[in-house]
């Protein structure tokens, strides 16, 4: 916690980084001055695109003593406004869990590759990023710990898989390979309490660590203060859980 | 929740986006999330060229009832002027 007598420094900019088949990638990137250590997390983007709640979400971590780094999981769809680029990706049914287990893993190696990294590394996102933190978490080695904040769409029925999301992320839960940390809306249509409650199962089943908040009153993307899904106490205890599960794990 | 409901269609016309007119050469329909519109979800309707980059967008974020009732609306204006022998593709064959 930061006190009023200290300094306090921050640097944040975009960077290259190499993601999925080496390819290079642009990322913004958000550490605290100063030699640290610092932990690191990983910050994966929502469906709405690579946006300013995102860069905000970046520097807050890099507030909170984090090295963060948010990969641009549309690089290949081209550049423009992140809202166009969203767009475009929308209407394409996303980008391939494939290549953001890619991208994400490549995050990882960039934050692990610093030399003030505490070597720990975390990863973070919400809503389709809140499924794929839960994906790389499964899939990927090397995270110390995950968050995933009303990921839609852990759990698919058959008929929800495409080629592009040929298997539900709840059919990794074997592979997960650190702890969790799950903050859900009992009023969100994806997920549902009762998918959550499945993913749950699926979590006791293979005995992994994992901490699940289901909050009342509050639907999908509650953290979101530029979107009529805000609500304001479950947002404030939201962002208490993330920081006090992180340190936790990644202090 | 991300829902991955869309659909594209290949189109002809004209469109206004942000750099002026462009031709528009297909219609992004989804029902997911909106940029602008105070819903969880909405229909989505972007007219585009993607030719020209993500940039070449015409958007439109309607309410499930606006969405059907323009629906309705293209419809019955695209019959009446057919019945006037007003389409031009009507024309274009004559």
């Amino acid at each position: 916690m930061n006190q009023t007598d200290m300094y306090e420094g921050m640097l944040a900019e975009t960077v290259t980084m190499h993601g999925a088949s080496g390819d290079v990638i642009n990322a913004y990137f958000a550490r605290p001055l100063g030699p640290g250590p610092f932990p690191g997390v990983v910050l994966i983007h929502h469906l709405p695109g690579w946006d300013e709640w995102y860069r905000e979400a970046t520097r807050r971590f890099a507030h909170h003593g984090y090295s963060a780094l948010s990969p641009n999981l549309y690089f290949r769809d081209g550049h423009g406004s992140p809202e166009d680029v969203a767009a475009k990706v929308r209407a394409a049914g996303g980008v391939p869990d494939d290549q953001v287990v890619g991208d994400v893993g490549g995050a990882m190696r960039y934050l692990r590759s610093l030399p003030y990294i505490n070597g720990k590394v975390g990863v973070f996102g919400t809503c389709s990023g809140g499924r794929h933190a839960y994906l790389t978490a499964c899939r990927a080695k090397g995270f110390d710990a995950a968050v995933d904040c009303w990921g839609g769409r852990v759990v698919m029925s058959s008929e929800e898989l495409t080629p592009k999301q040929p298997v539900a992320p709840i059919d990794y839960t074997r592979d997960l390979s650190c702890p969790l940390l799950g903050l859900f809306g009992e009023e969100d249509k994806g997920p549902t309490p009762e998918q959550v409650t499945r993913h749950e199962e699926e979590l006791m089943k293979y005995s992994k660590t994992y901490e699940f908040h289901m909050y009342p009153n509050a639907g999908h993307g509650f953290f979101y203060y530029d979107r009529p899904a805000y609500r304001q106490q479950q947002a404030v205890d939201g962002w208490y859980k993330v920081f006090a599960f992180l340190e936790k794990h990644l202090g | 929740m991300c829902t991955m409901i869309a659909r594209q269609v290949e189109v002809e016309g004209r469109g206004k986006g942000a750099g002026g007119w462009f031709t528009v050469r297909q219609a992004n329909v989804s029902y997911d999330h909106p940029f602008s519109l105070p819903l969880e979800h909405a229909l989505n309707i972007d007219f585009v060229n993607e030719a020209q980059g993500p940039g070449a967008r015409v958007a439109v974020e309607l309410t499930v009832e606006s969405a059907r009732t323009l629906v309705e609306t293209i419809q019955a204006v695209l019959t009446r002027a057919e019945a006037g022998g007003y389409l031009e593709e009507d024309r274009a064959h004559a």
